[in-house]
């Protein structure tokens, strides 16, 4: 099938010629057209992707592992550069371990290896390629719209548009290579490139905070990088032919060969998604423009790193490896969640939103029982649709107001009516029934009650999951809060823009109308192939919350009714004089304007504090991983 | 099995229920605390008269976000009487309670911002422990809908004791009594006027009010399920339940939001979880 080896190489050659193009319209209509014709490629393996069970294509091109080997290298050598140039030793140094393993296994560990590396695909990996090609090419779309307003607001940055739109739709490439690869060493070749990718993006800039955070985020990446070669070589001692070197023989083979390979693999997927004691570079991520966060935060990176896990889910299942890894995910969950809370930057509370759902997946799949493996795709798939949304969402919010502080938000609903719309519609899909999020830790919670040493975990998700409401919920108020002082200032947005937040609305909307059909059509049949026995809601449920949605969709209308004939009145000011825009007089004859700040309870929900608690938490938790795998390595 | 006429009784019987039960907990009140009180059916009369006042809003979306209190406010309750999932009643309850919250927000007021406020900590207090009572009733009888735990033969109370206390002292949030009405109270004037229903006036408070009744009736069939194997001592309970939160209202002044998050989050610790680990531990140990 030529659609997997296109959907790899498709974007990468756009990406080439982003770079060669320097004209601004000719740059919008080749993204224009390589995000159509991505997209349109992803929907089409709906339609070409197995009823059951993945289906292999070997790739009988010998010289293609030579040129990654070589491609590696010289991504090393450009990092290394780069390395000495910003005096970033402990890059190099782990830039240069990674690239000893690399040789090592080439040259002698893999001299026996035999196999033909294939693609696949499954309906797992369909979902992540659908998630990649439609809602990372939406993004690039929206990217187009924001990166000519951000170098027009940020005139010190150079424009670097070309090497932005390149990096971009490369990532894509990688992505699509990460999630289509059976061959190992291919995914780690694809690994490989989304954290040079992401590298650079973070950095764009050039500021010193950014080159900074980059290299942050290139350290911890490495380091995960470094545990994967670790596992390659491993694999390839145990199997000199090659065969375990791939990931369905792999997860067939049993606890006793895979499970070490699984967990330092799963350790790489940790620091890619992320979570605690990792957490920091993806916090740090920020500083790129926004269209990077999004791309990082939704389709691409961040859910490498849970697919991986989810991927080895089968062999972790039932361990106390995987329930360390649970449980790492668990502990993110809870407290990223709960930093969220002291957060007024609508990034970092997104930021830290996202680490804490990845804890949640990685703590589905950690435990791994076909229940939770079912709910943590779910949750990919929701938070993906959702996330993206918001951060669009906050970066149009921020090119227009200047700020992308939640208290300078009030009024949102007042100033940019429809933005504030759809950013109330991505927040409600991130936590409120019946919207998608919602029901997948429904869904956890209900697998995790039968799951070995489940109740902790349910302990985590009541607590976690409150927590989530009062951080989301503020936010929502504060742009829902109608503030007589705001002026309309929704124009001027650029028509890229608006398709790309249209779009994300709509299906976020849409999945959870169509999310029975996604389970039965597209996770329940694979996990099914996995485990041979698969979950699902229940009809009665599923049926319930379909009406509750309908409700909600009509509620507003009721809106309509209520217009015509009711009288408006200045808010209760305790019998103040109080002005229509809010000033009144207060004590000591102090002239002074209404103005409602939301709590943050930063001494009881500090990040400090709490990324303290969480890093030596979940450090403690994945030596002890470390140790035990050690134990059954030697 | 969905009974759709249980459903259907609620949405008609229980705010007639919600009213009556505080039209009792006033006179008790007033009695606690030496007043005649005012007749059984005054919360009636209050509503009507409520209902009969022009309308007069801060902004126009009010309408909105107080209707779906209410509406989701009915749909909880109605699912939960139908025997539907007692994890999607939470959440559809929860959603309520976020309209309510919106609603109060949305007026851009001071005073009910932040009950608004003080309503979300109020809602991170108490809703672990209520999912934590949904668990607890899954690991006695294996399941979560409602119809299925009706049916069980067995004394939850028994099984669940700690969940059952824990229960108690959210259930004190949710009644609005003190010490825990930090968000809006039923007694006159509180330092933030009447928090997050300070704008809603008219119709739409008598709206807040008629979906205050249909919570506290859906409420008091919480605790009904721990006693569910036998009907008279559940009704028993719920009234000694009930005397008893009039008691507390009456005895306790109002605490901080600091006290209220961290005495139902460490009860809920406590009771709850160490109840659920023991009965997790004996079900592992001896399957039930």
């Amino acid at each position: 099938m030529i659609t997997l080896p296109f959907l790899i190489l498709f974007p990468a050659a756009v990406a080439a010629l982003l770079l060669l193009v320097a004209s601004d319209s000719w740059r919008r209509l080749i993204v224009k057209a390589g995000a159509l014709i991505i997209g349109i490629a992803s929907l089409y393996l709906l339609f070409i992707t197995p009823e059951a069970g993945p289906e292999f294509f070997p790739v009988a091109f010998e010289p293609l592992t030579g040129l990654m080997f070589l491609a590696e290298m010289v991504i090393a050598a450009f990092l290394i550069y780069l390395g000495i140039k910003y005096k970033k030793y402990l890059a190099i140094f782990l830039v240069l371990a990674q690239a000893a393993l690399l040789v090592y296994f080439e040259t002698t560990a893999a001299a026996g290896v035999h196999t033909v590396p294939n693609l696949f695909i499954d309906q797992f990996s369909l979902i992540m390629a659908l998630i990649i090609g439609i809602i990372g090419s939406l993004i690039c779309v929206y990217a187009l719209g924001y990166m000519s307003t951000y170098q027009e607001h940020h005139p010190d940055v150079r424009d670097r548009r070309r090497t932005f739109f390149f990096l971009m739709f490369f990532f894509l490439s990688a992505m699509f290579g990460v999630v289509f690869s059976n061959y190992l060493p291919w995914v780690f070749f694809f690994w490989e490139l989304t954290t040079l990718c992401s590298f650079l993006l973070i950095g764009y800039s050039g500021t010193g905070e950014a080159v900074n955070n980059a290299f942050l985020a290139l350290n911890m990446n490495l380091l995960g990088g470094l545990a994967f070669a670790g596992a390659l070589l491993y694999l390839a001692f145990v199997s000199p032919g090659g065969q375990l070197l791939e990931i369905s023989t792999l997860i067939q083979s049993g606890h006793v060969v895979a499970l070490v390979p699984a967990v330092l693999i799963a350790f790489a997927g940790i620091t890619k998604a992320a979570l605690m004691p990792f957490s920091a570079w993806l916090v740090g991520a920020m500083v790129a423009p926004t269209p990077v966060s999004a791309l990082l935060h939704s389709s691409t990176m961040v859910k490498a790193g849970v697919y991986i896990i989810v991927r080895f889910a089968p062999v972790l299942t039932g361990t106390m490896e995987g329930l360390i890894i649970g449980l790492v995910g668990g502990f993110t969950f809870l407290l990223a969640s709960a930093i969220a809370i002291s957060q007024s930057n609508a990034k970092k509370v997104l930021a830290y939103s996202t680490i804490a759902n990845l804890g949640l997946i990685v703590a589905c799949a950690g435990v791994g029982t076909y229940k939770l493996v079912w709910a943590a795709i779910l949750l990919i798939i929701f938070h993906a649709i959702a996330k993206s949304l918001l951060f669009l969402c906050v970066g149009t919010v921020e090119h227009r107001i200047g700020s992308k502080d939640i208290e300078d938000m009030t009024g949102l609903i007042v100033r940019m009516p429809k933005v504030a719309v759809m950013m109330f519609i991505g927040i409600a899909g991130m936590f409120l029934a019946p919207f998608g999020m919602l029901i997948s830790k429904w869904a956890a919670i209900e697998a995790f009650i039968e799951a070995q040493f489940g109740l902790i975990f349910v302990a985590i998700l009541a607590f976690g999951g409150s927590i989530t409401v009062l951080f989301w919920s503020k936010w929502m108020g504060k742009i829902i809060s109608v503030c007589p002082v705001a002026t309309k200032v929704e124009n001027g947005i650029p028509r890229e823009k608006w398709i790309a937040l249209s779009f994300l609305t709509a299906m976020t909307v849409f999945i959870c109308l169509a999310f029975p059909v996604i389970s039965s059509h597209l996770i329940e049949p694979f996990v099914l192939s996995v485990y041979g026995q698969t979950a699902r809601l229940s009809q009665d449920n599923i049926t319930i919350m379909a009406m509750m949605l309908f409700l909600l969709m009509i509620m507003p209308f009721s809106m309509l009714w209520y217009r015509k004939s009711t009288k408006v009145v200045p808010p209760y000011m305790a019998g103040r004089p109080t002005t229509p825009d809010m000033h009144f007089l207060g004590s000591m004859g102090v002239q002074r304007q209404v103005n409602l700040g939301n709590y943050y309870f930063e001494e009881v929900f500090g990040e400090k504090r709490l990324f303290m608690a969480g890093t030596a938490l979940c450090f403690g938790l994945i030596l002890l991983m470390g140790t035990l795998t050690a134990g059954v390595a030697l | 099995m969905i009974l759709l006429e249980n459903a259907l009784l609620f949405i008609i019987l229980a705010p007639f229920i919600g009213g009556l039960v505080a039209g009792i907990d006033r006179k008790l009140t007033a009695r606690m605390q030496g007043r005649v009180g005012p007749p059984l059916l005054q919360p009636f009369y209050d509503v009507g008269k409520l209902l009969q006042k022009e309308q007069i809003v801060v902004t126009p979306s009010q309408h909105f976000y107080i209707l779906s209190y209410l509406v989701f406010i009915v749909v909880s309750g109605a699912l939960f009487f139908a025997g539907g999932d007692l994890l999607l009643v939470i959440f559809a309850f929860t959603l309520a309670h976020i309209f309510l919250v919106l609603g109060a927000y949305s007026s851009y007021s001071p005073y009910s911002f932040i009950g608004a406020e003080r309503e979300l900590i109020q809602i991170i207090a108490y809703e672990p422990m209520i999912i934590l009572s949904a668990v607890g009733m899954y690991l006695v009888t294996k399941s979560f809908f409602v119809w299925e735990i009706m049916g069980s033969s067995l004394p939850l109370i028994l099984y669940l004791p700690g969940v059952f206390l824990g229960f108690l002292m959210v259930l004190t949030i949710k009644l609005r009594k003190s010490p825990f009405d930090l968000s809006t109270s039923h007694h006159a004037h509180q330092e933030i006027v009447k928090g997050v229903t300070t704008e809603f006036s008219g119709p739409m408070l008598a709206r807040v009010e008629i979906a205050h009744w249909y919570e506290n009736v859906f409420l008091l069939g919480f605790i009904y399920l721990f006693f569910a194997w036998s009907p008279p001592v559940a009704i028993l309970a719920i009234i000694i339940v009930y005397l008893l939160e009039i008691l507390v209202d009456n005895t306790f002044s109002r605490a901080t939001w600091k006290f209220t998050l961290k005495s139902s989050w460490i009860i809920a610790g406590m009771m709850g979880l160490v109840n659920l680990g023991v009965l997790y531990y004996l079900s592992a140990v001896v399957p039930v």
